[in-house]
């Protein structure tokens, strides 16, 4: 009887030990593009539709002949907003599917997860979200937006254009928020404002209740001077958070409230008649008006199938990115993440709002910043633009910790944080 | 930039000036090519012009300048493609029924929108907007618009704002209108120099809780040097922050209450499934989300009826999740009565496939559902109490589910079999209750009160599949501490739960409130292990 | 119930001496086919397989906690993960430390992300932290201390059932949100990351993975027979008493209260080691460790396993990880769908779980 015990076990075993044997059957005729987002769990929500995106891009790659002869070949795996399973998943896309780039992560945290990893076994990441900077590695291309491509002209529009004079800073508590929020503080300080009328708020994820929050805002915006409220809540939690405004009243005109992610995407969730006239600030909007963006929301809806299917900041970043590394991989002859990573610095494509996006030492890109008002069809107009292209700064010189820290990834420097008063490289894993 | 500020405050000058003009000898001055012209810049279509368009609409005097500025408000307002003139578009029997701004005729129809480019307006414009129609509303034939318009001008008050107040309130005949307009000049008039105006108007905003008003007191006392002027100022000042502490209590109180309700209505349907049946029913959440989702189906299959759709919702949402309840009693739970451990297992494994399901024939995406008229917006007690409509609502919802549950479970057939098989199974049967029926029944009654919960917070929160994960916990949360198979307990306890938060949030911030809530109960259940309203007799020895 | 332990422990020897063997076997074989077999070979086992074993590793012995005290103290917690993850935080708290100045600030005694958040000096509760033997000592202290507060209250006050399961969770859920908080000093969301080197061996080299996978299998050898002899030995069969009667055992003079505190505190402290070895493993320690939804997943993996048979809940840890990463590469979509049915067929149809089945199988043999 032990014995058909011991063979049950053996077998288990086997099934075990094959996850790492079966890496020998790497096809050589495709190129491997590893995705990696959520498809289940809370981020699902946003990631999804990165995936579609991801996929699409790669199958108009493909149409077109895919890269350097060979066809394109997606490979989708579901890390489920887990972070841990995040790391686990990276190591498996690159170990054992040997992709050559990886499209992903949406949460710093997932980003953070998935580092060394990256830099373990030198994979290439493209990750497609606005973030909090105050960082810069050799294996990461940042494609969203870092603060000062976000909320420092956003904080600037409210500031010169609506004379606002009080400010309420409400944030989800984790990093992004704490960081852009440590920066605009610092930022308005050194614009006068005092600290009594600036209003820092932190609530949990997903946080549902509201009321005495917003009740609270409007008490702090009663005072008679133009208060607005620079929003860094993340996505899931404003549904309620705007709902709650609009039924307490409070309209744009009163205290507008500008966000950083709420994109056409959360928009679609909700009825947006109450929202109108409040503000976002991205370096994207479905609404903009250029050949680009008509056949980049074509060829979506076509992928599809559903022409009201928004598109948003994050999808755009995806678009630049993938083609950012194809035209890397192209100038390389080649996928080897090294080369690949020397030949994109540099290397420009266009955008979709009109401009070109510039592939900097510091693997950030130029962007420009739209500021858009929430119109009631779920589009934003926009109202206030940069002139030109803004180069993403890594690390903010609004924070003291980094204000003398500079990426690099050229020689002589070749360092993600250079910092230039100690001359000194630290914190680098490869 | 400054050559455009002071463009701005020009027009804005000269759009008071006008106003006050019309004010004093209606169409004396006013240029009726003005109204013409201002139609004409807004038709451009660019922000920078649109400003001008709606100054000069404004001042023109022209009866029709209101309703035009109304609908660019709005976003009423369109450019028909066609022609390139303007439209007040409004949605008739078939596609948009068009008028014409300039003349106010009908200007016939328009199949859709696709015809039609709306005029977009930004923040700025907003603001102008309700400056120039509060300032047109204060001589409008309805008193109910004239108060309105004199509301809208104490946000907002200024220089000229102020003399076209003195002008009208010599002849404003309603009470109402001119008490507000005096409380207004009364504002206007604590910058005046002369203490004992100062001193009057003080006298009569007394006890005004206008945000207005208290900013301007808080700025007399910092600023004021006449020492009966501050001392009076206080006075007022002391009375205002009573009435304030006051209202906000009460604010507090509503808002705990209307987290209680929401926390009862989660958990009152696993007061049924996991208090008298014993089922550690974790796909709870998912049943709560399909209820959520059947709101949203419904209201897709009725586009245009939103409120009718939503009370339609409540039955259909009553019979999705328990219809779907009695399908994992009968297909899984009954095998595992007397197990109760295992039906944590088990539903925990179904609440993965509901979730992933509704990920796959829906969409991962969060799903619209929109809320009818009358639970956006809120009810105006003063200017610093106001109660949300939704909030209202829901609360009313949630003691109407409460009440018509415990009628079931205390006065019909069904609810003595329930109670009968969760006390005594085998009595039950030997007395001829057919107990598998009970069983499956009461599930799906269970079920389906979730579902109906389903349907009240599609309308606070987000409708996705992560909705019953939000609110899983916090159900068995309430309903152990009110006491398991206790409904009465359930009440209490999700209500007292949210006022307690609620009354801990504003010093300890929303995630601290939280974690000493579940502190509370964990210290809690230590003092009274089963609850607040514990079962007695043989079943409580579980 | 009587007959049921004494055919079950003779079983459950065997069931336990095959895992022993079949641990002991793949103990020796991974670091030979991973450090000594040619990479090209088709024997080899990849790093990312030695890390992913060593990870499924510390699942198993949390399992093996949890069974500990629901088989055989019949107390379910909802909280489990809470003890794993504190065990966790307090290896990467010596993992922090350990970066010194190599962090991306340069700061030799903050942590990336204090600096980050304009802290300027290091809270007292990390002081003690750069020493490895505090940092161990803590592994197993915090934990059990927790647990041990946590039981004497609630033993005391003898709350028992689905109310003792619902607090254990609502501790996990508010210790979850306290670590979420950023001002708590323990890295919020994002966690404690960036890990170089544990005891001065670099984290990142194949030589410390293997390592690492060896210490967790001798951890979860360690874990297994130390409750094993707590079962076979009278606290154990004291502690099967308060399960199936608790009432009667208090009243025959057990103190009840005395054992299930003492079992409960152990478990905890097996469970905070799992943490302690998961972490450096997988790279990062973050608050949804904490999550109510995770305790409740390693209750499944126990049912499925099999109660009260420890083997079992090795077996169903590293049966439910492994599908997970393998459905999750193969199906991302619908990989729910398999798992969600795996635990309702299995409540259903293996109500002993795989060591049931295992079991009846060799007794028809």
């Amino acid at each position: 009887m032990s014995k058909s015990r011991l063979r049950v076990s053996a077998a288990a075993l086997a099934a075990a030990l094959s996850i790492g044997l079966s890496s020998v059957a790497s096809a050589a005729d495709t190129i491997k593009v590893g995705i990696l987002h959520s498809l289940s769990g809370t981020m699902a929500i946003s990631e999804t539709t990165l995936k579609d995106t991801m996929l699409m891009l790669i199958d108009e790659q493909n149409k077109k002949g895919g890269l350097l002869g060979k066809k394109l070949e997606p490979v989708v795996v579901d890390p489920a907003s887990n972070w841990p399973l995040f790391a686990e998943k990276a190591r498996e896309l690159l170990e054992k599917d040997k992709v050559a780039a990886v499209f992903g992560c949406w949460t710093s945290v997932s980003r953070k997860s998935v580092l060394p990893v990256f830099e373990e076994l030198d994979g290439l990441l493209f990750y497609p979200v606005q973030y909090e900077g105050e960082e810069s590695s050799k294996n990461v291309f940042y494609t969203g937006a870092a603060p000062n491509q976000q909320a420092i002209p956003a904080v600037d529009y409210l500031m010169n254009d609506l004379g606002v004079e009080r400010w309420v800073l409400a944030g989800t508590d984790y990093v992004y928020p704490r960081t852009t929020n440590k920066i605009l503080e610092a930022y308005l300080k050194a614009k006068g404002v005092k600290d009594a009328d600036i209003m820092i708020n932190y609530t949990p994820f997903g946080h549902s209740d509201w009321q005495s929050i917003v009740s609270d805002i409007k008490k702090f915006g009663a005072t008679g001077k133009k208060t607005a409220v620079v929003s860094t809540i993340n996505g899931d939690a404003n549904v309620p958070f705007y709902k709650e405004l609009g039924n307490q009243g409070i309209s744009s005109e009163d205290i507008p409230v500008v966000a950083f992610s709420v994109g056409e995407e959360e928009l679609s969730g909700i009825d947006t008649k109450p929202l109108v006239g409040h503000l976002a600030a991205w370096n994207y909007f479905m609404s903009v008006d250029t050949p680009e963006n008509e056949a980049f929301i074509d060829t979506w809806h076509d992928f599809i199938k559903d022409d009201n299917r928004v598109t948003n900041d994050p999808m755009e970043a995806h678009y630049i990115g993938f083609n950012l590394w194809v035209k890397a991989v192209e100038k390389a002859g080649s996928t080897d993440p090294d080369k690949v990573a020397e030949a994109i610095i540099g290397l420009e494509t266009p955008n979709l709002t009109g401009g070109k996006a510039v592939m900097l030492k510091n693997h950030h890109i130029t962007k420009p910043v739209l500021i858009g008002e929430i119109q009631d069809d779920g589009q934003f107009a926009v109202v206030w633009e940069t002139e030109k292209e803004v180069p993403g700064d890594a690390w903010s010189d609004y924070l003291p910790g980094s204000k003398d820290i500079v990426a690099d990834w050229t020689p002589p420097i070749s360092c993600g944080n250079y910092n230039t008063v100690t001359k000194k490289c630290s914190g680098q894993n490869y | 930039m400054p050559v455009r500020c002071l463009s701005r405050t020009g027009l804005r000058a000269r759009l008071i000036a006008a106003l006050l003009l019309i004010a004093l000898m209606p169409g004396a001055f006013a240029d009726p090519g003005d109204f013409q012209q201002g139609a004409a810049l807004i038709a451009e279509n660019r922000f920078a012009n649109l400003e001008d368009g709606v100054a000069l609409v404004a001042a023109s005097g022209d009866p029709k300048a209101r309703q035009l500025l109304l609908a660019l408000q709005g976003s009423d307002l369109y450019l028909r493609k066609s022609d390139r003139t303007l439209v007040i578009a409004a949605k008739g029997a078939d596609g948009y029924d068009l008028t014409d701004p300039l003349t106010g005729e009908s200007a016939g129809t328009a199949a859709s929108k696709r015809e039609l480019k709306r005029i977009r307006i930004n923040n700025r414009l907003r603001s102008q907007l309700s400056a120039a129609i509060a300032g047109l509303d204060l001589s409008h034939q309805d008193p109910a618009v004239r108060l309105s318009g004199v509301n809208e001008m104490l946000a907002n008050l200024d220089d000229d704002g102020l003399k076209l107040l003195r002008e009208r309130i010599q002849v404003e005949t309603d009470t109402e209108v001119r008490e507000a307009m005096t409380t207004a000049i009364a504002l206007g008039d604590l910058d005046s120099a002369d203490p004992e105006v100062r001193l009057q108007s003080l006298d009569v905003l007394q006890g005004n809780l206008h945000p207005a008003v208290r900013g301007a007191i808080r700025r007399l006392i910092e600023t004021d040097a006449d020492p009966e002027v501050l001392k009076s100022a206080q006075r007022v000042q002391d009375s205002i922050e009573f009435k304030l502490e006051l209202y906000s209590l009460a604010e507090t109180l509503f808002f705990g209450l209307s987290l209680g309700s929401v926390l009862v209505l989660a958990a009152i349907g696993l007061a049924i499934t996991f208090g008298v049946m014993g089922v550690i029913n974790m796909a709870h959440g998912e049943l709560i989300m399909l209820g959520a989702y059947t709101t949203y189906l419904v209201q897709q299959l009725m586009p245009g009826h939103i409120g009718l759709a939503l009370l339609l919702a409540i039955p259909a949402a009553f019979m999705v999740s328990g219809a779907v309840g009695i399908l994992i009693e009968r297909g899984v739970i009954r095998f595992l009565y007397g197990r109760p451990l295992e039906t944590l297992l088990a539903t925990f494994g179904i609440s993965l496939i509901l979730q992933q399901l509704v990920r796959t024939l829906i969409s991962p995406q969060n799903v619209p559902v929109a809320n009818p008229d009358w639970m956006s917006g809120s009810w105006q007690i003063n200017s610093v109490l106001s109660l949300t409509m939704n909030r209202m609502v829901i609360i009313a919802f949630c003691l109407i589910v409460f009440s018509a549950l415990y009628l079931v479970m205390r006065k019909t057939a069904l609810g003595l079999q329930v109670r009968a098989v969760s006390q005594n199974r085998a009595m039950a049967r030997a007395m001829g209750v057919r107990s598998a029926r009970v069983d499956a029944l009461t599930f799906g009654l269970g079920s389906g009160i979730a579902g109906v919960a389903g349907v009240a917070l599609s309308q606070l929160t987000n409708v996705g599949p992560n909705l019953g994960q939000t609110y899983i916990i916090d159900s068995f949360m309430v309903v152990v501490f009110g006491g398991v198979g206790n409904l009465w307990g359930t009440l209490v306890a999700g209500m007292s739960l949210g006022v307690v938060n609620k009354i801990l949030e504003p010093w300890a911030g929303a995630v601290l409130a939280k974690i000493l809530v579940l502190v509370f109960i964990i210290l809690f259940i230590q003092k009274r292990p089963r609850g607040l309203f514990p079962q007695k007799g043989r079943a409580a020895e579980g | 119930m009587r007959s049921d332990i004494q055919t079950g422990r003779l079983q459950l020897d065997r069931g336990g001496q095959i895992f022993l063997i079949l641990l002991a076997v793949t103990t020796l074989l991974v670091p030979i086919l991973n450090l000594a077999v040619p990479t090209d070979s088709p024997l080899h086992v990849s790093t990312f397989t030695v890390t992913l074993l060593g990870k499924y590793l510390t699942y198993a012995l949390l399992a093996v906690a949890v069974d500990l005290v629901w088989g055989y103290l019949g107390i379910l917690s909802l909280g489990h993960g809470a003890f794993f993850a504190l065990g966790g935080y307090a290896m990467g708290m010596y993992l922090m430390r350990q970066i010194g100045d190599r962090g991306v600030y340069g700061n030799p005694d903050l942590p990336d992300f204090m600096v980050f958040l304009n802290w300027h000096e290091l809270p007292w509760f990390w002081h003690g932290f750069d020493q490895f033997w505090f940092s161990a000592l803590m592994v197993v202290l915090v934990p059990g201390v927790l647990a041990f507060v946590f039981g004497w209250l609630t033993f005391r006050s003898r709350v028992t059932g689905v109310y003792l399961s619902i607090i254990t969770q609502a501790l996990t859920y508010a210790l979850m949100l306290a670590f979420f908080r950023n001002e708590m000093g323990f890295g919020g969301n994002n966690g404690l990351t960036d890990f170089k080197d544990l005891l001065g061996f670099d984290l990142q080299s194949d030589a410390t993975r293997i390592g690492l996978f060896i210490a967790s299998a001798l951890a979860l050898a360690g874990g297994y027979l130390a409750c094993r002899y707590l079962v076979n030995s009278k606290l154990g069969r004291v502690a099967v008493a308060i399960r199936d009667a608790e009432s009667r055992t208090r009243f025959i003079g057990y103190r009840v209260e005395q054992v299930k505190l003492w079992i409960f505190a152990f478990s905890a402290v097996l469970a905070g080691i799992a943490g302690a070895l998961y972490v450096p493993q997988v790279g990062i320690i973050n608050p949804g460790e904490f999550s109510p939804l995770n305790s409740i997943e390693i209750v499944v993996w126990v049912a499925i396993g099999g109660r009260a048979t420890l083997y079992g809940a090795v077996l169903g840890a590293l049966l439910v990880n492994y599908g997970k990463t393998y459905l999750t590469g193969v199906m991302p979509d619908a990989w729910l769908f398999a798992l969600g049915g795996l635990f309702v067929l299995v409540t259903l149809f293996l109500p002993q779980g795989i060591a049931g089945l295992l079991r009846r199988k060799g007794a028809a043999a």
